[in-house]
């Protein structure tokens, strides 16, 4: 199979589509660029949110964000998701197909929850296999997200290192998300603007931007608060390595008035402006 | 250490969080390992709260909890998706509490209308369809999204009562036992108490779908007149509630919809 090519940088600015503000996304005109998803929510067999998706995806661009692929387990992924995935890709016909650089699941236990990889060698060879895989599956390239992580395993390279060999050998593209960067940072000690001179900018398509909380012991990724000022200080940094690229907030919990995200997100498009001049 | 084996063991601690499995994992003492321990429980606690918010309701706080940790501790997850979680819980709950059929119930409505709300698209057959079939050879078919059970609490009420804010009546046993029908109409999700004749009539149609052979079943039990008269009104009930989806004509099982 001929290498799949990594779809055009998309310069806009968009926001997950959550439950909440399907009214709006249905019945006014939202000035976003492109909307996300959660690929799981609707890798469904029929009913009204699907109905909500195709509709919305006649107003919007979409891009379809995974959480359960599981592209770092080391018995492989499960043909029954990709299949579910490849029909819903083949429906929305999306702007990007992503998942998070993590593990999931083994053996038939699912976690559900987005654990952590060692960066090692071995690891390196089983997510490219997996993508591999995937990519083939789905017949197009896909964005990979760099996790927030809340423990760090001994490895023979660092996360950036991890995934810039990733995207040489499989030819996936990035999903940079600039919270994770920054929670990741944090947690273990590291420069979050090493990180991002580490990653190849040129393979970044997406970027996300969310809130964080602070654990007893560490940050933790919620997604539940507003962009702070560092993760806005990162993110300036960032669209200066990858050039204008897709950015969107991330909210999943104490989801505000769209109104709201809204103004958040006219942040990101005045750090994107002020770059461009 | 082999990526295959770190996974096993990670997933052991999940589950069982034993200082010999951390140590094996090689981060022992971390404190990262009690937020994904801390994560790991909290997402399948809240998958089962929202999954039963009536039913949380109904036990209490503290009841919903004891149960939904007892379930997590007996039947980690398997499927892709976190929604799967909720689909035997009902188990768990038979288990804990073998007397109280209105949670049983209660816990069934809540999955059952939530599984309609995503089950397959099927159109409803309109009555005019229906009307110049051979019915010897036809066999209906039900909408994908319906699903039953027998009952014996006043659940379904407890469970209308509740949804609509009103004051919500003891749970209690009800003389006879009904069925309870679940399916999906349009976009809603529908719930719907039914005696126990139309529940085994809903049973046996949707396990060969031959009108024939209900208006026989029916027959048999009510006598010619009355049983033919109650499959009749029967029918008109499922089409208007847009139960029938499919209708298979003899041997060329030749589809109208479905």
């Amino acid at each position: 199979m001929p290498p799949l090519t990594l779809p055009p940088p998309f310069p806009g600015y968009g926001l997950g589509l959550r439950r909440d503000h399907y009214r709006d996304f249905l019945e006014t005109r939202v000035p976003v660029d492109f909307v996300e998803v959660i690929s799981e929510n609707y890798m469904i067999d029929g009913g009204q949110p699907l109905h909500i998706l195709r509709r919305v995806r006649e107003r919007h661009p979409v891009a379809l964000h995974g959480v359960s692929m599981s592209i770092g387990s080391a018995d492989g992924l499960k043909p029954e998701y990709l299949q579910r995935l490849k029909t819903l890709v083949d429906d929305i016909e999306p702007l990007f197909v992503s998942d998070h650089l993590c593990w999931t699941r083994i053996d038939g236990f699912n976690s559900h929850d987005l654990l952590p990889l060692p960066y090692t060698e071995e690891a390196l060879d089983i997510v490219c296999d997996n993508i591999d895989k995937a990519q083939n599956v789905l017949g197009r390239a896909m964005l990979f997200e760099n996790p927030s992580s809340y423990l760090a395993f001994d490895g023979s390279m660092s996360e950036w290192e991890f995934l810039a060999a990733m995207t040489r050998r499989t030819g996936c593209g990035l999903l940079l998300d600039v919270n994770n960067v920054y929670v990741s940072a944090s947690n273990h000690g590291f420069d979050a603007r090493a990180y991002l001179r580490g990653i190849p900018a040129e393979r970044v398509r997406q970027i996300h931007l969310a809130g964080h909380s602070q654990g007893r012991d560490l940050l933790i990724d919620t997604h539940d608060s507003p962009v702070v000022d560092d993760v806005w200080d990162l993110y300036a940094a960032a669209i200066a390595l990858t050039g204008p690229v897709a950015t969107m907030i991330e909210r999943d919990d104490h989801i505000p008035p769209l109104a709201e995200l809204l103004r958040e997100l006219d942040i990101a498009r005045r750090f994107g402006m002020k770059e461009a001049a | 250490m082999i990526l295959a084996e770190l996974q096993r063991d990670f997933s052991s601690w999940l589950l069982h969080a034993s200082d010999e499995t951390a140590g094996r994992i090689g981060v022992a003492g971390d404190p990262g390992l009690a937020v994904y321990q801390n994560n790991y429980r909290a997402q399948l606690v809240g998958c089962l709260e929202e999954s039963f918010p009536q039913l949380r309701a109904w036990m209490g706080h503290d009841a919903f909890l004891y149960a939904a940790v007892t379930h997590i501790d007996r039947h980690p997850p398997h499927a892709w998706t976190l929604d799967a979680y909720a689909d035997n819980f009902g188990r768990t709950l038979a288990d804990l509490f073998p007397r109280n059929p209105d949670i049983h119930e209660l816990a069934w409505i809540e999955w059952a209308l939530t599984a309609a709300f995503v089950a397959r698209d099927a159109e409803p057959v309109a009555a005019a369809e229906l009307a110049t079939l051979d019915w010897d050879a036809t066999r209906l078919r039900f909408t994908p999204s319906l699903q039953t059970r027998r009952a014996t609490s006043n659940a379904a009420d407890i469970w209308r009562a509740m949804r609509e804010g009103k004051e919500r009546p003891e749970g209690e046993m009800l003389a006879e036992a009904c069925g309870l029908i679940v399916w999906r109409r349009g976009f809603v999700s529908c719930l719907h108490a039914v005696d126990m004749l139309e529940h085994e009539a809903l049973g046996q149609m949707q396990a060969n779908g031959s009108f024939s052979a209900l208006c026989e079943m029916l027959v048999e039990r009510l006598g010619e007149s009355e049983g033919i008269a109650r499959a009749g009104s029967m029918l008109a009930g499922w089409i208007g509630s847009e139960l029938i989806t499919g209708v298979d004509n003899g041997p060329h099982q030749h589809a109208l919809h479905n």
